[in-house]
């Protein structure tokens, strides 16, 4: 009965995979830093890159692209537990090859995927529901409520979209930030984000944007239901069309002293 | 901003807002990307996908189509923007990520040639001076110089030139300004520009990229009196003829009064029937059905009941049930219930082993339709009876419950980002 504690990195997950693996032994759980102690023999494993990314390039060698995908999307889930599966799934992969590993059937690997799929969804929504202001000359920032860590997966999409710009998007649920600047970036931790004003160019822009989503609805054919299938309701209250200027405008006024400079890569 | 109102809603009846089928990266100094599956930014209080900006670049219009709010003899305010203010406009929408890009269609100003000229302006702004590397879909103008529209074309990533109606006599009708040839001209322009632009692609890697998200159209539903069967056939045909990426279907809406147009009063716009037209528009283009499949001569039009594929379904009890373990792909696709994804999922599970019904749940297989058409290992589903006439009447039940009862709601229907 052997519980893992690890930094909570993918990086740091695959080396206790790796220990796992390695010493025959079946974990019980995998805990974090700021998990509470518990009855179970606990097993604290320093991250070690190198380990990390020889078993994830077997791990492709042993499954298939496709699947290790999968494991590392996976990770980025809100699945409780998922350390857990994605094991048994790493483990079943490892020992019996790609065809096993790849059995939609097998209800662990339903329970994932599952997840995955919903991470797969939110991160598409949120890729088009994301809205930016223009704030402090140049910045462009922007806040997002996920139930998924989509944040690795949207930052290569925005660095790239929008590669001549400074950009920040914070996530509020795991308090993580993505800054870019032309293209590079990097993800940091933020404890504190705070929201400031917005100039007059932003406002005017934000009162068109309004304006036009008002105005392209035809009235014959309203259909709120259709309308919160695609959009669903939780994604609204950071969108700039459901907001009136007032309570809007995240702005990069960060506690911490974060600067770009810091966020290069 | 007055002007914005104005130029969108005067564009709001135009049903493509996709911004799918083309892939480019950043480039360094310029702005935006475009994926191929493209993206919906937001959807608007009547549930359509808002994708790109979608605006006329004027409304000032010198034909007089009866069935358009733009029409010469409509008193509506008329505007028009300058290609500045509309590149302008674009990119900072796009930067704070409220759109994919741009659909810019117009009103014909003095002639369809001086129209071209203004978009072409325009589009040319936005990709050379502002480094506009994201969507951008403009309307090609019918009865434009076959070379402006080639230009456009360069400068756009989709082009579309709206059919408006199902036949000739309705055009001839309604839109006595344009004709067949006239809309069918530039189509097939587009392709070959499209096919050849293609084809020097191969060879040379900087050769001149023409429309490479291909075209799509639109036409006018229920304002003129063509049956599904003639309509979908038609989009057979357009699908098959001209290449064409999308066809759009648009449920009238009595916006202006005519006297060769349905009355105003009273009139509801046929929704469910354009909603069983684009479910047959996707059983063209992903399932593999023909249009003399899903309907024909003796079976004109859609059963309001049910959606085509259980109605193709019913009619062919030969074809079922089928084996999930082992018929093929196509096959599976065509069991009600079961999409392009389920078939998928399917045919990669059972490489592990026996599918049971319990597996298929796990899948992710709605089993409500699907239950009265397959088989798993030689077996239905256990403690299920059904004569031909229940499922009907359970099949339509389902139908009935999903659109909303009585009164009759549209669902998905601007799922407009796959294509």
């Amino acid at each position: 009965m052997t519980a893992y504690r690890y930094d909570g990195s993918f990086a740091g997950f695959l080396t206790c995979v790796w220990d796992a693996l390695e010493n025959g032994i079946e974990p019980t759980a995998f805990l974090l830093p700021d998990d509470g102690i518990t009855l179970w023999e606990e097993r604290e494993l320093a991250t070690n890159e190198e380990k990390a990314r020889r078993l994830y390039a077997a791990l492709a060698k042993r499954t298939s692209g496709r699947f290790r995908h999968f494991i590392a999307w996976g990770f980025l889930t809100c699945l409780p537990e998922r350390e857990m599966a994605l094991f048994t799934l790493i483990q079943r992969g490892m020992t019996k090859g790609n065809r096993a590993a790849m059995d939609l059937s097998d209800p662990v690997m339903a329970r994932v995927m599952l997840a995955y799929q919903k991470l797969a969804t939110e991160q598409d929504h949120l890729k088009g529901f994301v809205r930016f202001s223009e704030l402090d000359g140049a910045f462009l920032v922007g806040e997002i409520e996920p139930k998924n860590r989509v944040l690795p997966i949207l930052a290569p999409h925005f660095a790239a979209r929008f590669s001549g710009e400074k950009l920040v998007l914070y996530d509020r649920t795991h308090r993580e930030a993505f800054f870019s600047d032309r293209g590079r970036w990097r993800i940091i931790p933020v404890e504190d984000f705070q929201m400031g004003n917005a100039g007059r160019a932003e406002k005017t822009f934000r009162a068109m944007w309004r304006k036009y989503y008002q105005t392209i609805a035809i009235e014959g054919r309203l259909n709120p239901k259709c309308q919160s299938a695609h959009l669903p309701k939780r994604y609204r209250h950071v969108m700039t069309e459901f907001l009136e200027d007032e309570d809007s405008g995240p702005a990069a006024v960060l506690q911490g002293g974060y600067s770009l400079e810091d966020g290069r890569k | 901003m007055e002007k914005l109102t104005i130029l969108a809603d005067a564009a709001k009846y135009d049903a493509a807002c996709t911004s799918s089928g083309v892939v480019r990266g950043g480039k360094p100094g310029g702005i935006g990307t475009a994926t191929n599956s493209g993206c919906c930014h937001t959807f608007s209080a009547d549930g359509r996908c808002v994708s790109l900006l979608k605006v006329l670049y004027t409304n000032h219009c010198c034909y007089d189509c009866a069935y358009c709010v733009n029409r010469r003899s409509n008193d509506v305010p008329r505007t028009a923007f300058t290609p500045r203010e509309l590149a302008e406009l674009t990119i900072q929408f796009y930067r704070r990520n409220y759109i994919e890009g741009l659909f810019l269609s117009s009103a014909v100003l003095k002639s369809p040639d001086f129209t071209t000229e203004r978009m072409i302006e325009t589009l040319r702004l936005l990709r050379t001076e502002y480094r506009f590397n994201g969507y951008i879909h403009a309307k090609a103008i019918p009865g434009a110089d076959p070379g402006l529209t080639y230009e456009l074309g360069l400068l756009a990533d989709r082009l579309s030139v709206n059919i408006e109606l199902p036949s000739e006599s309705s055009l001839k009708l309604l839109a006595p300004d344009k004709t067949k040839s006239a809309i069918f001209t530039p189509m097939a322009q587009i392709r070959d520009g499209s096919e050849q632009s293609k084809a020097e692609l191969k060879l040379y890697r900087n050769a001149p990229r023409f429309a490479p998200a291909g075209q799509s159209t639109q036409m006018i539903v229920g304002a003129t009196p063509e049956s599904d069967h003639h309509i979908l056939s038609l989009t057979q045909g357009l699908y098959q003829k001209y290449h064409l990426k999308r066809v759009f279907f648009s449920a009238y809406m009595p916006v202006v009064s005519h006297k060769n147009l349905p009355a105003p009063v009273d009139f509801k716009p046929p929704l469910l029937r354009e909603h069983r037209l684009y479910q047959a528009d996707w059983l063209l283009r992903f399932y593999g059905f023909t249009a003399q499949e899903i309907l024909d001569d003796s079976h004109p039009n859609f059963d309001a009941a049910l959606d085509p594929k259980s109605d193709w379904a019913l009619r062919h009890p030969e074809f079922f049930p089928v084996e999930v373990n082992r018929a093929d792909y196509e096959a599976i696709l065509r069991v009600p219930g079961i999409g392009v994804r389920g078939a998928q999922r399917i045919v990669t599970a059972r490489r592990c082993g026996p599918l049971t019904f319990e597996g298929l749940k796990r899948l992710g297989i709605v089993m409500k339709r699907a239950q009265y058409f397959i088989t798993c290992s030689g077996r239905m589903l256990p403690g299920l009876r059904c004569s031909p006439e229940g499922v009907y009447r359970r099949l339509a039940g389902l139908e009935q419950a999903e659109l909303g009862g009585a009164g009759w709601q549209q669902m998905t229907l601007f799922d407009g980002n796959v294509s």
